[in-house]
Order: structure tokens, then sequence, then C-alpha cells
């Protein structure tokens, strides 16, 4: 049945990783080198080794993913071993650095590298967390499926609006032209949702309005202004006919919101589930060059 | 006037128009008549720049006019320019409404134009696409009235008034209302005729005022207003509320085509039953069992172009009194040829007409194409015909020596001359329940499922047989294997074969039991009412039994059984039954080890009722009928649509599975993807036979796909579409590093943009990677474990395993 990445052919790579741990730590409380532990030492090398082939080996998961038609292994048993080894790399490369740091190349490497394994950490974070939310967001409903209801409601409250009154009319097609779902980044990610918010509220005012009489006259007009001219319309010249469809044009433009609340919000999870890609790709070619650096300068220069 | 002719043609199809070419070619005296103002309307009718195939490639073609794969203009033109150069005597707008053989004399033949003709022979060569119903009311034939829509954006600014409430109806609707007043005319209250997409649009279209729409009314009168009026008609109605007038500039009635069955019957011809897949029965020289009155064609079960033109060629040297060799001769030949002692095609049919009785009762056309579809096969001693558990669905009759059926290690079964074999997994759908070993010079004729079912459908003597060989069968292998088929006679006799629907109920909980159900195509759950709701305990896929429980001991039914999907169970009696588990008492104890399996995974699944309703859920999406079903766990998917990507990378560039589109149920969710049906819809009406099974199941469509269309239409999960073949990729390296075409997952450059004309566009559909070693690339290729592929008989299995 469906297996997680996590808990892939009876977790088979996270025991390796942890035998793999054991073995390191172990040899590195056995060994007892000449000097402080190092990257020099026979131990080092066999470490740095293991370390690097790892590095090179976690980055083709990459190519692993684009071959469609491969036969080794599955693609969710490559991800776990991605997870667990990448994981496992922290500790090998630290005891490979025996926990000298500084202001050179190699600490460079070292951080590239742990920027690249946390990213990562966020990644299964949000492979695990998200796709329920995802799911529950919908509510059975695609994203297309949402979209086209917002444009239906969209053409039903102009269309209502334009029965109404001029001035209302000018506010929906304002709201409509207003309404913006997705974008750059940054939009993307705080679901941002410019879709009138004043509309929404103005449920509120129509109840506080059938409480108060026309003390919603009131109101600021600095504040809300939109709203503002529509509650003064209800307040002053409307009969019941206007204010019937008034009210529906309001519960319309209630669901609108919802609905863009809703794209905004699988817009954000599906992109929050993406986006640390974008840093953990390039942060693994800036190890895989700075790898590189490193090892050529241990042996040509060391 | 009455004009005489030696040979009428009924329809210009490939096949009438062919044989009027011939006949114009040879000087004899003919006539085509065409209901509509242009030849092949089938064929006119199909989408501008659609690539024609001209399949089956081994058969060549023989006619006086010229056919090879192309695009529709270049197919049509060729006809024109051939029907033009020989003279051929066609007549356009002939609807022929009557013939009938006037006595010893010629037919009369009598047109809906008022036209006459007699004619001393008569080809019908009408396919099966029937003449459009027409409104059958005053005005129906007004030039403002019209069956048909070509181009919806023809019209604008008029008021149409669109009857019917078929797709074509709303789909005409919802187009012209983008630029016209439409009002739509149904005469009943709803629209669930049509398809749930069409229907939802109708009603938004209605509720928003976008179209107008008479519900429970029928059209009374059509008439024209006088000139200078605002709109050029008027339609008067008959509504439940009573009379209504409509002005209009338009009718458009949808109102689909009447099968042209009624008016072959009406001419005399006889049909072998009520089923519509059945045929006529004709002869070898393609005559009706109306003397002089040939059929070709579609109608006659030739439903490809080029068959049909080679009959319209030979039909007239028959009638010509030449004797020409069958188009297929050579074919057949070739088949024959590895049967032993083969001298001439006529010999070799005779023989196995007269060894196997399955098929002494069909025609010798009946026969010859049964064998063009099958293969002669004359395997040496010992060698495995079919693996236990494989998923083919061939049909063998054995013609001469004998076969060893192997149900298990240990009993074998000998069949022999005469008797056939393969019709449970013909008709259930499912696995091969035996393995099956030639024995000693075995001759067998393996006839692919398609060809078998179109015979059963044909000829009631065929199913009837088969019907008693399979029950007799299924009794034995499911409950008696140690008996034989005569010590277990009375239990057949009282067996019958009963039908259900989609969710009907075979027996309700709390009823006296009285019957034992063997499924034999389809499926059964089995339910409880548990506090006031019907959980789903199990699911019984054909070839299991249901209902024994209440014969064992208890009186009451325990369950409710329901059909899932279509289904057709064997009904044994229950004093039959009782009587053979009296007399072996092997059999008891059988039962009642099943039987405590069956209640202990029943109180398994009655622990923990959310299970039956992922099971409910599956059953209504039609995963009942699936043999292997792509579910996605929407809580470990992450969007990636890597499933998809790997489909097009390992599918020529076109993914076959849609993850996003398709409903979900507690986080289960079933993409639009192949189910692989026990019997594929697809398969139903595919002219070249151009759709498998693989012995794994994969449904898979082959490469003599002729692009028609028809799987895409007859699939009701959507999961087959037309697609071309996309350009091919570059490497990796050589995308990464210099960008390259388009790389590893993206979409391809669309093919057909590049292109001018026809682009040949077959259809593609999940083969279940049967190609790939290592299984379904979908699954392969989802990094998180979300996608599986599963088998209806391991939903329970797989409702605990989400608790």
């Amino acid at each position: 049945m469906h297996d997680s990445f996590l808990t892939h052919a009876r977790k088979r790579w996270l025991w390796a990783s942890l035998v793999l741990l054991s073995g390191a730590l172990l040899a590195y409380a056995w060994h007892d080198p000449i000097g402080p532990a190092n990257g020099g030492t026979w131990l080092g090398y066999t470490l740095g080794t293991i370390g690097a082939l790892l590095i090179v080996w976690l980055m083709l998961f990459g190519v692993r993913k684009r071959t469609y038609a491969n036969r080794v292994g599955s693609l969710r048993g490559w991800l776990s071993a991605h997870v667990y080894l990448g994981t496992a790399l922290i500790l090998v490369a630290l005891l490979h650095s025996g926990f000298q740091f500084g202001w050179n190349l190699h600490t460079l490497a070292l951080v590239l590298m742990l920027l690249v394994i946390f990213s990562g950490f966020f990644g299964v974070f949000a492979y695990l967390r998200y796709p329920a939310l995802m799911t529950r967001n919908r509510d059975s409903a695609s994203r297309q499926a949402m979209l086209e209801e917002i444009a239906d409601i969209d053409q039903n409250a102009l269309a209502l609006a334009d029965g109404i009154d001029r001035r209302i009319h000018a506010i929906v097609l304002r709201s409509i032209e207003n309404t913006r779902l997705g974008g750059g980044v940054w939009a993307q990610l705080t679901a941002h949702d410019s879709s009138d918010l004043a509309l929404a509220q103005a449920r509120q005012m129509l109840e506080k309005r059938e409480v108060e009489g026309n003390d919603a006259a009131k109101l600021s007009t600095r504040e809300m202004p939109t709203m503002f001219a529509m509650v003064d319309f209800l307040a002053g010249n409307a009969d019941d006919k206007q204010s019937e469809a008034l009210r529906k044009l309001i519960d319309l433009l209630s669901r609108k919101k919802s609905l863009a609340g809703r794209v905004a919000r699988d817009i954000q999870l599906q992109s929050l589930m993406e986006i640390w890609l974008y840093f953990h790709v390039p942060l693994s070619f800036a190890l895989l060059a700075a790898l590189s650096a490193h090892i050529i300068v241990v042996f040509f220069y060391w | 006037m009455t004009e005489r002719f030696k040979i009428a043609i009924v329809g210009s199809g490939p096949g009438g128009k062919s044989a009027a070419a011939r006949a114009a070619e040879q000087g004899v005296s003919h006539v085509l008549l065409e209901a509509a103002p242009h030849l092949s309307n089938t064929i006119y009718r199909y989408q501008k720049g659609k690539h024609v195939m001209d399949e089956p490639g081994i058969l060549p073609l023989r006619s006086p006019l010229p056919f090879k794969a192309g695009s529709r203009e270049a197919i049509l033109k060729g006809w024109d320019d051939g029907v033009a150069t020989l003279k051929v005597n066609v007549r356009f707008g002939h609807e022929v409404s009557k013939i009938h053989k006037t006595e010893g004399g010629p037919f009369a033949i009598a047109c809906s134009n008022g036209a006459k003709f007699e004619a001393d022979f008569v080809v019908l060569g009408i396919g099966l696409q029937g003449n459009l119903r027409k409104l059958g009311v005053p005005g129906e034939d007004l030039p403002q009235v019209q069956y048909q829509l070509d181009d919806p954006g023809e019209y604008s600014g008029e008021t149409i008034v669109v009857v019917g409430a078929g797709d074509a109806a709303i789909e005409n609707a919802i187009a012209l209302a983008r630029q016209n007043n439409v009002i739509i005319i149904n005469r009943k209250d709803e629209f669930s005729r049509a398809k749930k997409g069409n229907e939802q649009g109708i009603l938004k279209a209605i509720e928003e005022g976008s179209i107008e729409c008479f519900y429970n009314a029928s059209p009374d009168k059509v008439d024209k207003l006088p000139e200078g009026s605002r709109k050029r008609m008027r339609m008067l109605l008959s509504t439940d509320k009573g009379k209504a007038q409509i002005l209009c500039d338009r009718v458009i009635a949808r109102l689909g085509a009447s099968a042209p069955r009624s008016f072959v019957e009406a001419c005399g011809i006889v049909f072998p039953n009520k089923d519509p897949a059945s045929v006529p029965a004709i002869s070898p020289q393609y005559e009706s069992n109306v003397k002089g009155m040939y059929i070709v064609g579609a109608l006659g079960g030739y439903p490809l172009i080029k068959q049909a033109m080679n009959q319209g060629y030979e039909v007239v040297e028959y009638i010509e009194g030449r004797k020409v060799e069958p188009a297929d001769e050579p074919l057949l030949r070739d088949k024959f040829k590895n049967m032993p002692g083969f001298t001439t095609v006529t010999a070799a049919l005779d023989k196995v007409q007269k060894n196997v009785r399955l098929l002494s009762h069909i025609t010798p056309l009946q026969l010859r194409e049964f064998m063009i579809d099958s293969e002669i096969r004359a395997p040496r001693a010992g060698e495995t015909i079919f693996e236990r558990n494989d998923y083919t669905n061939s049909f063998y009759s054995i013609v001469e020596g004998e076969v060893l059926i192997e149900v298990d290690p240990q009993r074998k079964i000998t069949l022999r001359k005469g008797e056939f074999f393969g019709e449970m997994s013909l008709i259930s759908g499912r696995r091969r329940s035996a393995t099956v070993i030639a024995g000693n010079q075995c001759v067998m004729v393996e006839t692919p499922r398609r060809s078998m079912n179109k015979l059963i459908a044909s000829v009631e003597a065929v199913k009837r047989e088969i019907d008693k060989v399979f029950i007799g069968r299924a009794i034995l292998s499911r409950f008696s294997p140690e008996s034989t088929i005569e010590q277990i006679a009375d239990v057949i006799e009282s067996a019958r074969i009963e039908r259900f629907k989609a969710g009907d109920t075979v027996f309700n909980e709390g009823e006296t039991g009285d019957a034992l159900h063997l499924v034999r195509v389809g499926s059964l759950t089995i339910s409880r009412n548990i506090g006031g709701k019907e959980v789903v305990l199990s699911y019984v896929p054909a070839g299991n039994y249901v209902g024994e429980m209440a014969l064992m001991g208890e009186s009451k039914r325990s369950a409710t059984a329901r059909a899932a999907i279509a289904t057709e169970t064997v009904r044994l009696d229950g004093e039959a039954f009782k009587k053979l588990v009296a007399r072996t008492p092997i059999l008891k104890l059988r039962l009642q080890s099943e039987y405590r399996q069956r209640t202990t995974a029943n109180l398994q699944m009655q622990a923990m009722p959310t299970g039956g309703d992922i099971i409910s859920f599956l059953i209504a999406q039609g995963a009942g009928e699936a043999t292997d079903i792509l579910l996605i766990d929407e809580s470990l998917c992450v969007r990636c649509d890597n499933c998809e990507k790997a489909c097009a990378e390992t599918h020529g560039g076109t993914s076959r599975l849609d993850r996003e589109a398709g409903p979900t149920f507690a986080q289960v969710h079933v993409p639009t993807s192949c189910r692989h049906c026990e019997h594929p819809h697809c398969m139903k009406d595919c002219p070249p036979d151009a759709i498998h099974r693989a012995p794994n199941g994969e449904v898979f469509i082959a490469d003599n796909c002729i692009g028609c269309g028809n799987c895409e239409r007859n699939c009701p999960y959507g999961v087959i579409h037309m697609a071309s073949k996309p350009p091919s990729k570059p490497g990796l390296l050589s995308w990464l590093l210099f960008g390259a075409g388009s790389g590893p997952g993206e979409a391809p450059y669309d093919a057909a943009k590049k292109k001018d004309g026809a682009v040949e566009k077959k259809a593609v559909k999940c083969d279940m990677c049967k190609d790939l070693k290592g299984g379904p690339a979908c699954v392969r290729a989802c990094p998180t474990g979300a996608a599986i592929r599963i088998s209806p008989e391991e939903f329970p299995a797989y409702a605990q395993s989400r608790r």
C-alpha cells in the first residue's frame, strides 16, 4: 500500500545511515592521530573520500529523477536514501574536519554543505506537512474550478450591480479589476490576495444598519470610502428591491472572497513545496564547486 | 415516372460507391442513390484535415476508385474525380424510404422526394449512422429548420430554437448562445441523458439566463412568417402549462439518428436477434435472405473502408455472374498453411466447420471472417498454450487432437476434437483459471475476444452453447472438481444466468436465502446495515460466489449483496446445491473453511466502518470494473507531477494520466488514468481491432490504430485521447549545457504547429508500461510513495491500511 519515502523498505536507508554513522563515530573515538584530529590523517582521508563520494552521489539524484525509464531502484527508494544518507553527511563531514573551522575555503565548503542539507530538511518538512493541508484547503475542488467559479461570480456580481446603481457597478468593477491571485515569489509565498477586502466586510455593515438604523452613515468616510458609498446608498435612497439585490451582491462577494483566499492559500502551499528547491539545487552546485576547489587545494598546495 | 435499372445501389459510402464505379466501368445499367448532396456522407462529415488510414494494410484494394491513407480532403477528391471520370449515374438528395420486391418482378424503390425506381438487384450500403430524425410536425422541411450544425460561428444576432436534450443539442445551444438569442426545447423535465459536463453547462446557462428553456414541451408546428415580419418564422409548442408560441429566425433540431435497422427490416431482411450489435446474415456473395438484395460495408459487419470498397467491387462481379476469388482468399490461404494436410481454403474451412460443432451454426461468410481474425495453431505436444493467471482472453476451438487442462498439478482434464476452451476469461474478463497444455496432434483455432463476442452477439445458437458449457465448467471447477459433468447434472439443470445493473441488489440482508450466486461477469459488494448506514464489508470479483452462508445453516441472509457494476451471476438453486453438498463431504469442509475466513474478514472491516466508506467511494468511481487502478495518497503527494512527466517521457511525449483531475475522498485521490477494465469499454467499437489485452492484464492500443476516436468516446473515464507523435528530445547534457530543445519532463514543442496539413493522430492510452521492465513509470517515478496501482481484490486490505 502507500509507503512514504521515510518508511520505504522498512526504513532500510535509516539503518544504513545509522551503521555508517556509528562506524564513523567508533573509528573517530578509537583513532589517536599524531596531533589534533584533522582531514590529513588516514581516517580524515577516509571520511573525506566517503563524504565527497556521498556528495556526488546525492547530486546524482537530480539525474536519476529525470531518467524516467531507469530501472535502478524506485525513485522513492532513491529519495529515501538521499534524505537519510544526506543527513548522515553532516556528521561524516564534521568528523572529517576534526571540528577545525576557520575563515577559509574549506569551511566555506562545509557551510555550503550545511546550507544545502538544512534547506533539504525544510523540503522534508514541507513534503510531510503541506500535501494534507493542500487537500483540505481545496475541499475537492481543483484550482481551475475555483478560478472559474470566481470568474462566474464576477460576471454575476457585475450584472447584479448594474441593476442596482451606477455607483455600485463602478465599485464592483474596481474590485474585479483589483483581484490578483498569485504573481511574484513573494506574493505567492505570503498568500497575498488583493481582492477588495472592504466588500467582504459589507455584510457586517448591512447588519449594523439594520440594528442601528441610519447611524451607519456616521462611519468614518476615510476608513472605507467604497464601503461607505454602498452603505450610504443603502441607508439613504435604496428601496426594498435594491437592498435585496445589494444583499445578494454582498453574499456573492463574500463567497468570492473566501474562494480567492483558498486559491491564494493553494498557491502558497504549492510554492512552499517548491521554493526550497531554488536554494537546495543551486547551493548544491556551489558546494560541488567549493568541494572541487577544496580537494585541489589540499592535494596540490597543502 | 419510374426509371428502370439493373442494379440500384443505396448509399454512396465506400461500399456503395465502389459498386457503382465497378458497374459504370463494366457498362452495367445502374443508379447510385444518396440522401446527402455529396458522396460518402460519413467520411464527408469527418473534421477538416483528418488523417484517414487504410487498415488493414495486408488486404489488397480492389476497386476502380482510389484509396490510400491520407487527408480527408485528398480521399474525397480522389473519389469525386473517379466517380466523374467513370460517369457513375449518381442521384444526390434521394433518400430511399421503401424497398419492396414485386411478385416475381424487380424491386420497387421509393424515395422520400417522390422519385421511384425499379431494379433487378439492390445493393444496400447504408452503413450504421442512420438517418437524422426530423421534427415530425408540419413545417419540418422548411429551409430554416436544420438538423445539423457545422459551424455555430456562422450565425449571429438571430433568435434560434434548439430542439433536443442530448449532447449534440446542448453543445449547439451553448455554442450558439455566444452570438445569438437561444431557446432550447426539452421534451422532458431534465437533461439527464447528456454527459455530466454538458448537463452542468446547460443548467448553468439556463440559470444565468443566457439560454431560455422550455421543459416538458414539444413542437406542434413550424410556420414561415410573411416577408417583412421581424422574425422569419414561428414555432407553436405544447407545454405542460398549455400552448406557447416562439418567434424565431431558425430552428435547429438535434434529435439523434434512427438506427438503420428498422428500415433494413422493413426491406425484409432478418436479423438473428435483438442484440443491437448483431448484423444480418449474408451469403459468401454478400446476398441477404432476400434474394437479389445484397449488403456491403458496415451494415453487414465490415466497418473498414477498404473492406467495404472491395465488397462493392465483388458484389457487382457476383451479380454479373462472374466468379471472383474473394480478396481475402490469399489471407486465408496464408492462415491455413500451418494446418497439417492443408489443400485448399474451401476444404480447410469445411473441415473446421465439420469438426467444431460450435461453428456449425454460422454462415460460410461469417466463418471466413471468423477465420481471418483467428489464427490456426498447431502446437507441439507438451507446449503451453496459456498459463493460469494470464490475462489473455482469446477463445480456442479444437479442430483436431486434444489438449490438457491443468486445473492444479494433480488434476488434469482432457478436451478433445470439437470442444472449445478459454470461454471463462472471455466471459468474465478475468485471469485464466487454468493452464492449458497441448496434447497429441493438436490443431486449434485461436479467436480474439472481439471476433468471438461479435459471433456470440450475432448467432444465438453459439451463445446458448457457450453459456451451457460455461455453467457446467464453472460449477465443476468452483465447487466440485472431483466430480464429472454427469454427476452434477441436476445442479446444472437448476442453474440459470441472472443479470444485474450497477447498484441492483442480488439479495438483501434478512431475506430468506434460497439460492447461491456464482459471479460470472462483473463484481459484487457485500454490505451490512450498521447503525442505519450501509457499510461495505467486502468486494466479490467474478469467479467467486456469494449466498452460501444462508444455505449452510443460517436461514436468513446475513448481509446485502449488490452489483458494483453491470454484473451477471449463475444462480444455483438452494435445494439442488444442498443435495450436492450432502453427497460431497469434502465440499462441505471447503465451504466451511471459506465461510470462517470471510466472517473473520467481515468482522475486521466492521470494526472500522470508515474502511467501508473508502471501498464505497472507490466503487462509486467505477473502480469495481477495474483490474488495476492508480490511486494517489494526497497526504503524500507533493504535486510535483513527476508521474505525468515520467509517463510522457516513456510514451512518446504524451502523458496518459492526469494527476490533478478526479475525485478525492479521505486523502485517497483517483486520478484520470486507465483502470484496465475487465471488459474494456474502449474495445467495444474499434474498427481495426487495435485494442488488446496483454497477458499481464494491460489494455493497450496497437500500431494499427486508425485514429477514428471511437475508443476516446466510449471510455467513460476519459483516459484516452488522440495525439500525434512529438519530435524527439535532446540528450540531458546538450539540453543542460546548450539549451537544445525541451528538457526532460518539459512539454515538447508542439509538432502540429510547425507542419502544415494533416497530422496523423492516433489514440493513446496507458499501457501500464508493459514494455518497460520494472513496472509502471508513474508509480516508479513518484518520489514520495504517493502513487500506487492496486486491483479491486486488494480494496479491503487497502481500506484497512488507511486507518
